[in-house]
């Protein structure tokens, strides 16, 4: 049986990943979860500078989800490479970092520094924060941006490149041509999905930022649909996310068109819920005959 | 650090929207007063876990006792806990109360608001285990309707003094105005409780040079310094994050009252 997956050239050893801001640096998690079991990690946002984030309350719980406004507070890249990529090196799994930034210049500047680093086998490029005032979903939700900042990463990047999907568009289908045209080798979706919740006995917003990021099992139809339509759009591998709970869900996406799937909100609730979604994995192929998990990406459609 | 389904070994109503739920389980083994766990609810539509405070624990026996207040989904649920449920529990989380620096001469002040109290039933607890002779609790509550909850637990590790909001017993104020009254001496605070209590205390500890430890609270989603939801500005750049801000969840929830900005 077969769980491996290959993504511009990156071999996985099986298609589960966690999406970007929900498992820190792998650190975090490292007491509970083999980190060599998972596909990849992909790293919380960052930036050539620190950034302080956002003032809290940061998150809250929604009906089978949550919001975010964390402002992509992250320590710099500085302190990323000795630190957590050095941490990282301890373990077999690919590393996926995501780049986050204020202008082009910025991404670039994180890019280049990124580009020696062996232990880095693909480069994610956040331009679909909601919760940021510049960059982040600027790039994300106006095509043209979004193949400017894509040129300008690719035209830097010694790694493979995912330029990460804002759903908050009317064409997610457009979005993922402009991406696909600027020379991207993947794109990643959906991010989280504009939201807002209002405390009614204090008369406030739930979140200092006012509108956040919302996520969780709550968006998955709306994930499901969006990777569906870009995965069919364009020829570059699409990794694709968005309420993933169970393998169930996970299956789910790659039947919609996903190479690969990254778990989210989910790891919050579960600290297993990956490992969970790769031994559930394992099982359904079994349990349905499949003998190579390839068989089934995009099979529906 | 862990997380397993605990087994519910005993549930009671202390007052009022106060519930105590003791708990089998194996994190009781690792845990340290001030610390907390991450209680998942059991359904699908609340999946965030409810971070709740540790108020004692019994290592060898393997249980944690929980003291929280009702006030949403999944604290409701905890409080219809009945002998043999059982919930899925992450823990222990965060950094604790640093009470193996506590020499047994040091005159230890407690200071809990509300249901900020329990957290520092188990301090009581370890101190006297330590051998610290001159422990004070000062414990603040609403008044009559609310109850004295855990007051008499707190007598069997500390001198007990209450503050109340009407007046109804001890000190008619706050906390602090009950420091004042009884002209409480400390050299170390450990105290828990709302945010303004938190402030005052921080003030008084500064009036009086004595150095205070406070256990803060904030909105979280993972617990475990992941997703950077639940920060506290700080005074220095935080050695984590490279920015001036801590994380409650990992850094806390006990802090010096005058590294943070509260």
């Amino acid at each position: 049986m077969n769980t491996q997956v290959e993504i511009c050239g990156v071999k996985f050893k099986n298609p589960v990943m966690d999406a970007s801001g929900t498992f820190g640096s792998g650190i975090e998690y490292s007491e509970m979860v083999d980190l060599n079991r998972l596909g990849a990690i992909v790293t919380k946002g960052v930036a050539n500078v620190p950034w302080e984030g956002n003032p809290t309350p940061r998150v809250t719980e929604t009906p089978s989800g949550m919001m975010n406004a964390i402002g992509l507070q992250n320590p710099g890249i500085d302190v990323f490479i000795e630190r957590d990529l050095k941490f990282l090196e301890g373990y077999d799994t690919n590393v996926i970092v995501n780049v986050c930034g204020r202008s082009v210049e910025d991404y670039v500047e994180v890019v280049e520094r990124l580009g020696e680093e062996k232990k880095v086998s693909m480069l994610e490029i956040n331009v679909s924060c909601p919760n940021v005032k510049h960059g982040g979903i600027a790039f994300g939700t106006d095509p043209h941006a979004l193949e400017e900042i894509t040129r300008a990463v690719k035209a830097k990047a010694k790694q493979p490149v995912i330029m990460k999907l804002s759903p908050n568009v009317t064409s997610i289908s457009d979005m993922a041509k402009a991406a696909e045209a600027a020379g991207a080798d993947a794109i990643s979706l959906i991010n989280t999905l504009t939201a807002m919740k209002i405390d009614i006995y204090r008369r406030k917003f739930a979140l200092a930022n006012k509108t956040g990021g919302l996520s969780g099992p709550a968006i998955r139809p709306v994930a499901v649909r969006m990777v569906y339509e870009a995965s069919h759009t364009v020829k570059i591998p699409v990794i694709g996310m968005g309420g993933i709970a169970s393998a169930e869900d996970a299956v789910e996406f790659l039947m919609a068109g996903a190479s690969a799937v990254a778990v989210g909100m989910y790891n919050f609730h579960r600290s297993s819920a990956m490992i969970d979604c790769i031994d559930g994995i394992e099982e359904f192929m079994k349990k349905t005959g499949i003998q190579d998990i390839n068989e089934i990406i995009g099979c529906v459609g | 650090m862990i997380q397993s389904l605990a087994v519910v070994k005993k549930s009671e109503r202390l007052s009022d929207g106060i519930y105590s739920v003791w708990f089998d389980t194996e994190i009781a083994r690792s845990a340290r007063p001030g610390q907390f766990v991450m209680v998942n609810t059991h359904s699908d539509a609340h999946l965030l876990g409810r971070p709740i405070s540790i108020s004692d624990i019994r290592k060898e026996a393997g249980q944690l006792r929980l003291v929280f207040r009702t006030v949403g989904y999944g604290s409701g649920e905890l409080s219809e806990a009945k002998i043999g449920d059982k919930f899925e529990i992450m823990g222990p989380l965060g950094n604790g109360f640093p009470l193996d620096e506590v020499a047994p001469e040091t005159k230890v002040l407690l200071m809990g608001g509300g249901i900020g109290a329990p957290p520092l039933l188990g301090v009581a607890n370890k101190l006297k285990k330590l051998g610290v002779e001159s422990v004070s609790a000062v414990l603040g509550y609403r008044g009559e309707a609310g109850g004295l909850f855990l007051a008499e637990d707190f007598k069997k590790f500390s001198n007990v003094y209450i503050a109340t909001d009407d007046g109804s017993s001890g000190t008619h104020g706050t906390v602090v105005d009950a420091v004042k009254e009884n002209d409480i001496q400390a050299d170390v605070i450990f105290a828990c409780g709302p945010m303004p209590m938190l402030s005052a205390i921080k003030k008084l500890a500064a009036e009086k040079g004595i150095k205070a430890y406070i256990s803060l609270e904030e909105r979280m989603a993972c617990g475990v310094g992941a997703c950077l939801g639940c920060v506290v500005k700080t005074k220095k750049v935080d050695a984590h994050s490279h920015v001036n801000n801590s994380r409650i969840c990992t850094e806390g929830p006990v802090f010096e009252a005058e590294e943070v900005e509260i």
